[in-house]
């Protein structure tokens, strides 16, 4: 399932990354502490947080994960945003806390295969 | 690529922009990409280059990396001026951090960029003296 179809099905707003390429999303990593995420997200998952800067949008980036969700409605400043379309990084944002975040998006993907 | 050429890439890192760390990294994996380089290699590099790369904005005020591709492998060469590292073994360990309030709160201070660092190359050794600075020299195959 791509980053939008996974969008639309969970119900997650798309805060940013209007041309970053519409990735496969292969599973859920969540986790707040950047190198944490450097060290163990594996490539093309939807990595979930509440930490939204512009340091996370390098880790994504580096880690090379297939999009950012921003969980629990924390808002996406400005700056991260501008930055993100810049990058073609695709930001998504839940209201949703965490884990129901994380399982929401596990369904789809599970009803996807 | 002929066993000759080699491609190398200096980068200056200002200490003190947060918002900026990331950029050296970033235009490596770009350049590693554009040269059709395997994308787990490039991953690997992209990931210890990053932490070696926030370390020095964090704990040394900036420095310069060096980055050589040859045709089997990629040398990092990451050299500040910062404070050290008074003991090396600890700083190694997962979880060991002196990170301070202000940057654990933009999500950094897990104390596992030198063990990433580790985990994704396939040489890496630390110089670091007291006062002088630190030199972290990475090695991946390709
Ligand atoms: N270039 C450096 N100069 C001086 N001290 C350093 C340098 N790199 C690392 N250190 C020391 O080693 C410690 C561990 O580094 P490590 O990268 O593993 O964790 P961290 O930077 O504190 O947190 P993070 O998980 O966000 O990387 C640091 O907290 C710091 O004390
Ligand atoms: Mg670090």
């Amino acid at each position: 399932m791509t980053v939008y179809t996974l969008a639309r099905e969970a119900g997650f707003t798309v805060e940013a990354g209007a041309d970053a390429e519409d990735r496969e999303v292969k599973g859920v990593y969540c986790c707040d502490l950047l190198s944490m995420v450097m060290g163990r997200a594996k490539a093309d998952t939807a990595w979930i947080t509440v930490i939204s800067n512009v340091n996370s949008l390098a880790v994504a980036s580096l880690a090379d994960v297939a999009c950012i969700v921003i969980a629990e409605g924390v808002p996406v400043d400005a700056e991260t945003r501008a930055k993100a379309e810049q990058q073609e990084i695709l930001i998504l944002s839940s209201p949703l806390p965490v884990f129901e975040t994380g399982l929401a998006i596990h369904r789809c993907i599970g009803a996807a295969e | 690529m002929a066993m000759s050429d080699e491609i190398r890439l200096r980068f200056e890192i200002s200490g003190d922009d947060f918002t900026r760390a990331g950029e050296a990294s970033s235009s490596v994996k770009k350049e590693l990409k554009k040269l059709g380089i395997d994308p787990q290699a490039v991953r690997k590099v992209a990931i210890a280059m990053y932490e070696g790369e926030i370390n020095m904005v964090i704990h040394a005020n900036g420095g310069a990396i060096d980055v050589v591709i040859h045709p089997d492998c990629i040398d990092m060469i990451l050299k500040d001026n910062g404070p050290g590292i008074e003991n090396v073994a600890l700083a190694m360990q997962e979880g060991y951090s002196t990170a301070p309030d202000n940057v654990r709160s933009l999500g950094f201070g897990a104390g596992m960029g030198l063990p990433n660092m580790k985990k994704y190359t396939d040489e890496m050794q630390i110089e670091t003296e007291r006062g002088v600075g630190t030199t972290v020299t990475m090695k991946v195959h390709i």
